[in-house]
């Protein structure tokens, strides 16, 4: 059984890990061959002994941007779900805000977040509506397709049938619009982690975005690339999270 | 129990045009008659059948079911059409159990009817498994049960065997027959082939292009059960030939029509 479960892992993740371990090694073998100075780019051996030495810095910065994407991300879920779910019920709000919040995605969320700082105040509060900002449209636009995306005969045999509004929307439409809404959420989860090194780029004191600020302007290089390696492990391990509920809640939309 | 008298639909598309789906039309279906409605593609078919059931409205005429003028939507009636429309996320069982949820009863009170016509088509394997673990022609199967779990008195069909393989058509066309002959039902039903219409139909209705109008309508006169086309003999054939010369008239008087 664990050796099933052992091939099954490597089945699916056994050719990418593998090619990631080939570009580390080509990667070292660069660093060293061509003797390019830590600062410039630094070997990933000497990424791995900044990350040790400073071992004991890193988790309250990790906890904080953790904290951050993860308030983020379900306050996008909080608002942009019920959002989703007016704007399917009225026509009216169909017309009138979703046309804006679908134009409202082109602005350049690293301009805005300033304005938060501005708003909010230096908090962690300021970071998570950056975070919000990025995460909420994938799922708004997602949820709202998949709450329309029931095939029209259905629609009607229950019509004829006298169904209620309510009856639909339990029965039909919400069920239908999970696959939609957890391919909104997959890419809102990745995009958090985004919002909230944004978030902080822009003025904080902790965080591992802050960190990446510190270390760039210090020439501390290892440490740039190590804390990306971090906000990469980070961003996969929310997205396996969200893919596994999204197995649990609606396996009729996984592959087979 | 049906009777549609001078029915015209027209709407407005998006560009603003006025489209004249239907156009006096008269229909009348007696109970437990079998009615087949073939015609070309967009002569308005299903429109036809949303007509009959109530969810939508004549822009002139009247339609009346059972001696009633049709307001709301008829309720005892069941629909299957061109796609199962099956919920992916319920058991076949669950599926079949839809309507009797939405009509606020109780779903165990319907398990063993729920059992019966499960086992009736063949599925009682699969009461539990879910629509996608199902071949096409057994989801189809499955949507007629959802169709049927109100013993409903009208059913309506609307091209319910069109993207199913050829000998899986054949073979639903006589389970329905035989069902059919079992529990007597009217049902109004909507193909593109001529031979399944002349297989299952007592009558067939054959519609012009748009706007829609009732060209001929033929009653059969073959005796039942129709299960083998070789003992119909000629009389079969016959009936399908007219049809098509009917049909294919059609087709050559919208090609030597100009354009419009």
């Amino acid at each position: 059984m664990r050796r099933r479960r052992l091939r099954a892992f490597l089945g699916q993740y056994g050719h990418p890990l593998l090619t990631l371990a080939g570009m580390a090694a080509a990667w070292h073998a660069a660093t060293a061959w061509f003797a390019i100075p830590g600062w410039l780019l630094p070997s990933p051996r000497a990424v791995g002994e900044v990350l040790y030495a400073f071992g004991h810095l890193l988790p309250q910065h990790i906890w904080v941007t953790l904290a951050e994407t993860v308030a983020g991300f379900l306050l996008s879920i909080a608002v942009g779900v019920p959002l989703a779910v007016l704007i399917v019920w009225s026509p009216v709000l169909q017309r009138t805000i979703y046309p804006i919040i679908l134009a409202a995605q082109s602005i350049p969320k690293v301009a805005i977040a300033p304005l938060f700082l501005i708003w909010i105040g230096y908090g962690m509060f300021s970071k998570i509506l950056v975070v919000v900002s990025v995460a909420f449209f994938p799922i708004v636009v997602d949820t709202v397709t998949g709450l329309m995306a029931v095939e029209p005969d259905l629609l009607d045999m229950v019509r004829v049938l006298r169904a209620s509004t309510l009856q639909t929307f339990l029965k039909i439409r919400l069920p239908a619009s999970l696959p939609y809404f957890f391919s909104g959420t997959k890419v809102a989860v990745t995009l958090a982690v985004i919002g909230s090194v944004i978030g902080e780029f822009v003025g904080s004191d902790k965080g591992l975005g802050y960190l990446i600020l510190v270390s760039g302007s210090q020439l501390n290089t290892a440490m740039v690339f190590g804390v990306l390696a971090i906000l990469s492990a980070m961003g996969i391990a929310l997205f396996v999270i969200v893919e596994g509920l999204q197995k649990v809640l609606c396996p009729w939309s996984v592959g087979r | 129990m049906i009777r549609l008298s001078n029915v015209s639909l027209t709407y407005e598309s998006t560009d603003g045009t006025e489209i004249h789906a239907l156009a006096g039309i008269d229909l009348q279906v007696a109970e437990n008659e079998f009615v087949v409605i073939v015609g070309p593609s967009g002569c308005g078919k299903s429109t036809l059948l949303k007509l009959i059931v109530g969810l939508l409205r004549p822009t002139r005429g009247s339609v009346m079911y059972r001696g009633r003028p049709v307001e709301d939507t008829i309720q005892e009636v069941g629909m299957v059409y061109q796609s199962p429309v099956l919920l992916p996320w319920r058991t076949v069982l669950g599926n079949v159990l839809l309507p009797i949820e939405i009509l606020r009863r109780d779903p165990a009170a319907y398990a063993p009817e729920a059992a019966k016509l499960l086992e009736m088509a063949g599925l009682s394997a699969f009461a539990r498994k879910t629509p996608r673990e199902l071949s096409g022609g057994m989801q189809q199967r499955a949507a007629l049960c959802r169709a049927l779990i109100t013993d409903p008195a009208l059913l309506l069909m609307d091209e319910p065997f069109a993207a199913l393989d050829a000998l899986t058509r054949d073979e639903m066309g006589q389970e329905l027959s035989r069902l059919w002959e079992e529990r007597k039902k009217t049902v109004v039903f909507v193909t593109h082939s001529i031979s399944e219409a002349v297989l299952l139909g007592d009558r067939v209705v054959v519609m012009s292009p748009r706007p829609g109008r009732i060209v001929r309508d033929i009653p059969i006169g073959l005796p039942r059960p129709r299960t083998n086309v070789k003992h119909l003999g000629p009389a079969f054939t016959d009936y399908v030939e007219e049809i098509r010369e009917l049909i294919y008239s059609f087709k050559g008087e919208r090609d030597a029509a100009p354009p419009p």
